[in-house]
């Protein structure tokens, strides 16, 4: 069985909203638009996204990270927002794990936003239905695109390659080996939806310098002399 | 979460209705004599007002109410599809039985068990509809079905209590004391509830919300400064001590005032006991946190 | 091609844009896209867009935005009138600024042509320190002319950057950077945006980088972690320095008259002292080797020593501790991150199959890289001490030899050029005459006092004051003081001020709010001390309200384009790649490309490059001027290099090619140059190279371009102010601060401002940072942008925020000595508790980019810029200087020093300061109010 998601790699993302304006663009103007902007050019503009970045910081001064923070639906698993649904607008694709709103079908009355710990789904208030991410059903699948064009439009934008996007059922697709050799995590395990979509934490790199590395023989030293001290000091394969 | 005004009175509405149902039926079957037509049917008449209006403030929640009757199509996994059958269902019964005692057709106690029996079920499934959001601690409890059940068993017997006073004095009292009794059991399971969801500890944080360990998280950016659905439709935008002075407000409006007065002003006791199921609902749903807004606790 | 420069493609759905997305195949965003980009649809189609040529309407005042539509010919009328009758008398009194321009190769040549010295684009309030900075030190820069080799680099230390004008080729190489396990260190004030996920983060106080990166220096050569090898051959380290304090030549190179003459122009004619010899030798001389340390007395008896222990001696006293207490960072974190970066460049090296032949002829089997890679931008460069600061970095990068090479710094086409480059500023008043061409263009590089633009007194030429000697290095001018100098009429009053795609009276002006009053400001006599403002811009700005007359701009999707190899094209690190954009929709109203307005105007003012032999108009329109011009008749060199010669056949110089956009537009928008791997490292040096770069037209000569850790240019502009060199001197006032700042040795100073401010009343550093969603100024007219960010907070670490009673969330003032803000305060741990900071530009002037004017950007949103003086308060003399580098005039945004404090309760709950709405003008289509949904094709556009 297929399960289509995204992992995010908090590793590199930078925070910079690519995914989230390329989201609506994408989604605006295709299958699941128009996406309604409130107030556009007035006080408190607000509209619908299916992708939001949001920044943490996590720790004290100096000692802080700033995490950015891309949140979509994870298209769960066991997702809470299908089974409460009454009017079956909000299913669950069988072939792909993809769960997706029919709009035609949606009474818009947001239970399954209650539903869903994650608050990824947006009504729209202007269209009163309620929507969401869909990883771009109508992109990933679209035969007319190159192959390597066939993924959501989030994924294609972001800079830095932080999202990855496969089948988290597949053992060998490049979105279970991240997982599985990057520790991804879902989010709020303790809710039971299995969430689909991943993220990778941040790693960290360093580099320690041995102090027998500082002076070695082939140091110029030994051509130029040694600059601020009179004596060159010793080096390690010396003292040895 | 933010109350909507559509669903308080849906749900006190139809509480009310589906207590008085019972309320009837219980005359009925216990007191046929006393039990007069003009109560039967007057009091349909009162359940069918009470739940068409509950109906009818529903429909002001639903983004397409013109595409209502596609909600009773999951019934088999959605409370809310079940309601959605269970409350036409409902009116029905109520309806039939309206009629069967104007038009004296007889079956009436069959109609009224059915009756009684949607009525439970209603109170299943709308209780059902919150206790089943499990992400709702406050709410994912049985106490959260008793309560809805015991309070519209409530009102409505307090507003059968109001009706008889008018229509039918001698069952004034039997019912004013019946709905005494609820009232007071209401009063012990709603500050059963109101005790639980006070010693909560919510299941998530702010920590597996993003899956970082660490004990200082500060959340900078919510990613839309002007706001959104996710910032509207789950915090009810009061503050705190607004919040805390709803409970009392409610626990004496909704209990104490109508276990003072029911026996001597009935309909009194309704009219204050109704508004403070209002207040009772709001609080009810401003007291639920939803996890999802610890994705939306600071804006820069 | 999208508004900074990644390649797009646009897709169309009945005419209307419906998607954008990255262009695969273009090398340098690789099929990514930004959130701007992704957003271009509310930008083509925002209703702050201008429509209509707009003249001031007759008997409103500026400032009122009192507009009348007019046609296209009566603003041509009106321009040719008024331009042609200043350049029949007086050229310099049109003066002609231009903001986020990506065509000065065609706005510099069009002042060129008009004759006027007064031109400038973004550069000076930009980055100019960046630029001259290292391109006086290694004949190239970061920003559009160089990077860090991230594919290849090991450990990658970020300076002073938020989000940069490579933006995103440079996320696409950090992402893949760190998922190959490299280790990135930010040094900056502040953790946001790339420093986020930085393996180390480590904080500094703003303006103090050039001291920590000394101290490295210094740790570095202490401990001999630098590439000798590196330094002996490729920078004048080994090359000795006249120490005879008497001489008039003290502090210059020593030169050997009948020494090597590889370029009479610019000889290189040095010595270095052989080591194996212990005798002075020619540089490079077959077998020798320099000393790098020691003092040596040359035959004639001058005591020299090379540049190399100059710089020793330099850093001598520059210790980890001393960095320590200016810097904020501790000496131990100094010292390890320097022996990181020593060890990592010694013990990691690269070599690559490669030969290649070095200038002097000798052959190398292979390239060779230490994968040290730094990145740095406005952090060190919009600081006073930016100059010697960037120098420092510069000299750092090559003592860690890592200058072109593998792992390191890597130049872009046409880089690197000669240190300085070749273009020189014009050299005094007579070089601006009526009628007539300047002779040069109207900017350049300095290379001594010589070629200063000033008059006989020493006094500035420029409006901007730029190549005067209070600014001598302004290889970009200083657009920041233009309206200040123009108003006061200092040095002269102009008449014309034209304003393209640059937004002063807003966020590129420094004292907002002044500089708005003298855009309105008159003498007694009634007349504006500023008597003609024209503005193209394609949005209704803060700026347009000031003009008298309005010309509207199309947008990056309604015209031909071009990034030129004469301006800053988009070359990648392998070659020179230069691109076009084609136009996808048509012009919306009667907006014109400003390129169409400048070809119809050289033609009318018959500026001889826009008019054929028979005084004519020699194009047709831009496109026919792009594919016909040549820099010289026959050069075969223009604004293109893809595509050239008759049939197209030719790269990089050729005839002209009727067919060459169709050629541009058939190859995704982009010409791509692809070096062969043995001229793409060691440029400075590479004989295949330089050869192909002086064939091509990149270059005047083809000499090696040898590293400065010396400089001996700055060292004549000292000489100068000592009074030791004959030629231009300087004003007396102005001899110290010459002296003082053209060290040739890169130093550490204060920014000035601290000189001037009470660092006890003012304890804190304001800074601002590019949010990655926002360009500037002109993106809150973008439904989408704007609800990222629709307002703007101070960021202030928690501890100094409370300590200073200040709520999170609350309102507070930020107050400099030249003026103060009201904001809304956001605690914050991730900045350091000496700096404030908050994004570029969001906060907005009330009513302008067709918000309403309750919109949130300039109600709750604020903009820095009221705190920043455009001008550093009087000295002794009462004279008050440019807020700026004194070598290079650029701005020195980030030097503004600033107290906090909480608002009474009793105050507004608004921003401040306030200005009066605007209103929209005509031509303006009406903005959606309610709602709207974008529906490409279908449009549900929606009203309340
Ligand atoms: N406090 C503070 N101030 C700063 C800086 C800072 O860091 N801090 N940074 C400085 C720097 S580096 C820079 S470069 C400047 C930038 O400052 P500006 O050059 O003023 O830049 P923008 O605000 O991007 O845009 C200028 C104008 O270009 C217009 N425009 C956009 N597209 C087009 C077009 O296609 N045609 C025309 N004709 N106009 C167009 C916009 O509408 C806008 O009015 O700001 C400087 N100001
Ligand atoms: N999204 C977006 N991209 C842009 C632009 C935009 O407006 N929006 N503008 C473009 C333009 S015109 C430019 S010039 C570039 C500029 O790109 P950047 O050079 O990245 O410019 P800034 O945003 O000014 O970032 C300056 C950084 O330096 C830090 N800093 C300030 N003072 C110091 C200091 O003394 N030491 C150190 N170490 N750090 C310091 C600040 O905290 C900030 O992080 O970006 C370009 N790209
Ligand atoms: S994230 Fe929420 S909306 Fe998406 S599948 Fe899971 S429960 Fe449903
Ligand atoms: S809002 Fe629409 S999708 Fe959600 S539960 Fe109701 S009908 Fe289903
Ligand atoms: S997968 Fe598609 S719909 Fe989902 S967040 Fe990405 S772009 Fe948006
Ligand atoms: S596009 Fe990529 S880097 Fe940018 S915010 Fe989204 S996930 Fe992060
Ligand atoms: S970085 Fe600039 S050119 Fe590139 S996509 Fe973003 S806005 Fe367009
Ligand atoms: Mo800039």
């Amino acid at each position: 069985m297929t399960q289509l998601a995204l992992v995010i790699d908090l590793n590199v993302c930078v925070g910079c909203h690519a995914c989230v304006t390329n989201c609506k663009q994408w989604n605006t103007s295709g299958a699941a638009g128009a996406l309604t902007d409130c107030n556009p050019y007035e006080a408190e503009p607000n509209g619908t996204f299916f992708n939001r970045v949001q920044t943490f910081e996590v720790g004290q001064y100096p000692k802080t990270e700033t995490v950015h923070f891309p949140k979509s639906c994870l298209h769960c698993e066991d997702p809470a927002c299908v089974p409460v649904c009454p009017t079956g607008a909000s299913y669950k694709r069988k072939s792909d794990g993809i769960v997706l709103v029919d709009y035609d079908k949606c009474i818009g009355c947001k239970y399954c936003s209650w539903a869903c710990p994650y608050g990824v789904r947006e009504f729209d208030e202007q269209r009163k239905v309620m929507t969401k991410c869909t990883l771009c059903v109508d992109r990933i699948y679209d035969m007319s695109l190159p192959e390597d064009r066939r993924k959501p439009s989030c994924v294609l934008a972001c800079p830095p390659g932080a999202r990855l996007f496969g089948d988290v059922h597949d053992p060998e697709s490049e979105v279970s080996v991240a997982i599985r050799e990057r520790g991804g995590y879902t989010l709020m395990p303790e809710a039971n939806t299995k969430p689909a979509n991943h993220y990778l934490p941040r790693r960290k790199t360093t580099v320690t310098v041995r102090d027998e590395e500082l002076y070695r023989s082939d140091n110029p030293h030994k051509i130029d002399g040694a600059p601020f001290d009179k004596n060159l000091p010793p080096t390690h394969e010396e003292l040895n | 979460m933010r109350p909507a005004f559509s669903v308080l009175l849906l749900t006190t509405l139809i509480g009310a209705a589906q207590g008085l149902f019972i309320a009837l039926f219980l005359c009925e079957l216990l007191a046929p004599s006393a039990a007069t037509p003009t109560l039967l049917v007057g009091g349909s008449v009162i359940v069918l007002l009470l739940s068409g209006l509950g109906l009818l403030a529903s429909f002001f929640h639903l983004g397409h109410p013109e595409r209502a009757w596609r909600s009773m199509m999951m019934w088999r996994t959605s409370w809310l599809s079940r309601e959605v059958i269970a409350l036409p269902a409902f009116m029905a019964a109520a309806f039939a039985y309206g009629v069967a005692h104007w038009l004296a057709l007889g079956h009436t106690l069959l109609i009224g068990v059915i009756g009684v029996v949607l009525s439970i079920t209603l109170f299943i499934c709308t209780g059902m509809i919150y206790a089943a959001v499990k992400v709702l601690k406050e709410w994912a409890h049985p106490l959260t079905l008793v309560n809805f059940s015991l309070l519209g068993c409530a009102s409505g017997m307090t507003l059968a209590a109001a009706y008889a006073s008018f229509v039918a004095p001698t069952l004034t009292a039997p019912l004013a004391q019946a709905a005494f009794v609820l009232t007071a059991l209401g009063l012990l399971t709603r500050g059963a509830a109101l005790v639980r969801n006070a010693k909560l500890s919510p299941a998530s944080t702010l920590q597996t919300a993003i899956g970082i360990r660490h004990p200082h998280i500060v959340q900078k950016a919510q990613g839309a400064m002007g706001g959104s659905y996710n910032t509207r439709e789950f915090f009810h935008g009061k503050s705190v001590g607004f919040v805390r002075a709803i409970v009392p407000a409610f626990l004496v409006l909704s209990f104490a005032l109508p276990l003072l007065l029911v026996l001597t002003l009935p309909l009194l006791a309704f009219i204050l006991q109704y508004a403070g199921l209002l207040a009772e609902r709001w609080y009810f749903f401003a007291e639920a946190k939803h996890p999802q807004n610890l994705y939306y606790q600071g804006n820069s | 091609m999208c508004a900074c420069r990644c390649g797009i493609k646009v897709h169309l759905r009945d005419g209307e844009v419906r998607y954008i997305e990255g262009n695969p195949d273009h090398p340098l965003n690789k099929g990514v896209i930004c959130a701007k980009g992704g957003s271009g649809i509310m930008k083509q189609y925002s209703p702050a867009r201008l429509t209509k040529p707009l003249r001031r309407k007759a008997g409103t005042e500026r400032g009122e935005n009192q507009f009348e539509e007019i046609s296209w010919d009566e603003t041509f009328d009106i321009l040719e009138k008024r331009l042609s009758h200043l350049r029949a008398t007086d050229p310099k009194k049109f003066a002609l600024f231009t903001g986020r321009d990506q065509m000065q190769a065609l706005t510099g040549m069009f002042a060129r042509q008009f004759g006027t010295p007064n031109y400038a684009a973004h550069g000076g309030f930009c980055s100019v320190n960046m630029a001259a900075g290292m391109i006086y030190t290694i004949g190239g820069s970061f920003w559009e002319f160089g990077g860090p080799d991230l594919e290849r680099a090991k450990v990658f230390y970020m300076i002073g950057t938020a989000e940069d004008h490579h933006s995103n080729p440079l996320k696409s190489a950090i992402g893949d950077f760190k998922r190959n396990g490299g280790r990135f260190v930010a040094i900056n004030p502040v953790r946001s945006g790339y420093a986020a996920i930085a393996d180390e983060w480590i904080p500094i106080k703003p303006g103090t980088d050039g001291a920590l990166i000394l101290a490295i220096i210094r740790e570095i050569i202490a401990l001999g972690l630098y590439d000798r090898d590196f330094l002996a051959r490729y920078t004048n380290s080994g090359q000795l320095v006249n120490q005879d304090e008497s001489s008039k030549e003290f502090g210059m190179m020593m030169r050997n008259p009948e020494g090597d003459k590889i370029n009479p122009l610019r000889p290189h004619n040095f010595y270095w002292w052989d080591r194996h010899t212990n005798h002075a030798v020619d540089d490079h001389a077959k077998h020798a080797d320099p000393a790098l340390f020691g003092s040596f007395i040359m035959p004639d008896g001058t005591p020299v020593k090379p540049a190399f222990q100059l710089l020793k001696e330099r850093v001598a006293d520059c210790t980890p501790e001393w960095a320590a207490s200016i810097t904020g960072i501790d000496a131990e974190t100094i010292k390890r991150i320097a022996h990181e970066m020593g060890i990592t460049a010694r013990d990691q090296k690269i070599e690559l199959p490669i030969p290649w032949t070095d200038w002097w002829g000798e052959e190398h089997e292979t390239v060779t890289g230490n994968p040290v890679a730094f990145h740095a931008m406005r952090g060190l460069a919009a600081h006073s001490n930016g100059f010697q600061t960037i120098r420092s970095l510069a000299i750092l990068m090559s003592l860690l030899g890592t200058i072109d090479r593998p792992g390191g710094f890597r130049h872009k086409a046409p880089y690197p050029r000669a240190i300085p480059p070749n273009a020189r500023p014009p050299k005094g008043p007579e070089a601006v005459q009526p009628n007539t061409p300047l002779n040069g263009a109207p900017l350049g590089w300095p290379e001594s006092p010589d070629d200063l633009f000033v008059d006989a007194e020493g006094k500035p030429v420029r409006l901007d004051k730029a190549f005067s000697w209070e600014h001598p290095l302004s290889a970009h001018g200083l657009m920041h003081n233009a309206i200040t100098n123009a108003w006061r009429g200092d040095p002269y009053p102009i008449d014309t001020l034209l304003l393209f795609m640059a937004n002063m009276a807003w966020n590129s002006s420094m004292n907002t709010s002044e500089v708005r009053k003298m855009l309105v400001d008159k003498h007694p006599d009634g007349g504006y001390k500023i008597p003609f403002i024209v503005v193209c811009d394609a949005f209704q700005s803060e700026t347009t309200a000031f003009a008298d007359l309005i010309l509207p701009d199309t947008t990056y999707l309604e015209r031909h384009d071009c990034m030129s190899m004469l301006d800053r094209p988009i070359s990648e690190f392998d070659g020179p790649v230069d691109a076009v954009r084609i136009p996808v929709v048509a012009p919306k109203g009667d907006c014109k490309p400003f390129q169409e307005v400048l070809v119809e105007l050289g033609g009318r003012l018959k500026l001889p490059a826009f008019t054929d032999a028979a005084g004519g108009r020699k194009f047709k329109n831009y496109p026919d001027f792009v594919v016909n011009y040549e820099t010289a008749p026959g050069s075969g060199i223009g604004f293109l290099t893809g595509w050239r010669g008759k049939d197209g056949d030719k790269a990089m110089r050729g005839e002209p090619n009727p067919k060459q956009w169709e050629m541009y537009e058939k190859n995704g928008c982009f010409f791509q140059y692809h070096l062969p791997p043995s001229s793409q490292y060691m440029r400075n040096w590479n004989k295949e190279y330089m050869e192909w770069a002086q064939q091509a037209g990149m270059r005047r000569d083809n000499d090696p371009v040898i590293i400065h850790i010396y400089s001996e240019i700055l060292q004549g502009f000292r000489l100068a102010a000592e009074g030791k060199r004959a030629g231009k001197q300087p004003p007396d006032e102005l001899r110290k601060r010459v002296a003082t700042y053209f060290d040739p040795l890169p130093f550490w100073y204060a920014p000035l401002e601290d000189d001037q401010s009470d660092l006890k009343k003012y304890p804190l550093n304001a800074l601002t940072q590019r949010p990655m969603a926002m360009y500037h100024s002109w993106d809150s007219q973008n439904a989408w942008l704007r609800q990222i960010h629709t307002y703007n907070y101070l960021y202030v670490n928690s501890q100094t925020a409370s300590d200073a009673g200040i709520a999170d969330g609350g309102w507070m003032w930020v107050e400099s000595q030249w003026g103060k803000v009201r904001c809304l305060c956001r605690y914050s741990e991730a900045v350091e508790p000496g700096t404030v900071w908050t994004w570029n530009a969001i906060g907005k002037s009330a009513g302008a980019w067709n918000l309403t004017g309750d919109a949130n950007e300039s109600k709750q949103g604020f903009l820095l810029n009221h705190l920043i003086s455009e001008e550093l308060g009087a000295n002794a003399d009462g004279k008050r200087f440019s807020n700026s580098d004194p070598i290079t005039g650029q701005a020195a945004w980030y030097d503004v020093r600033v107290r906090i404090y909480p608002a009474e309760a009793s105050e507004a709950e608004e921003s401040s300061p306030q200005f009066e709405t605007l209103n929209p003008v005509p031509g303006m289509e009406a903005r959606n109010m309610g709602w709207q949904a974008w529906f490409a094709g279908s449009k549900k556009k929606g009203g309340a």
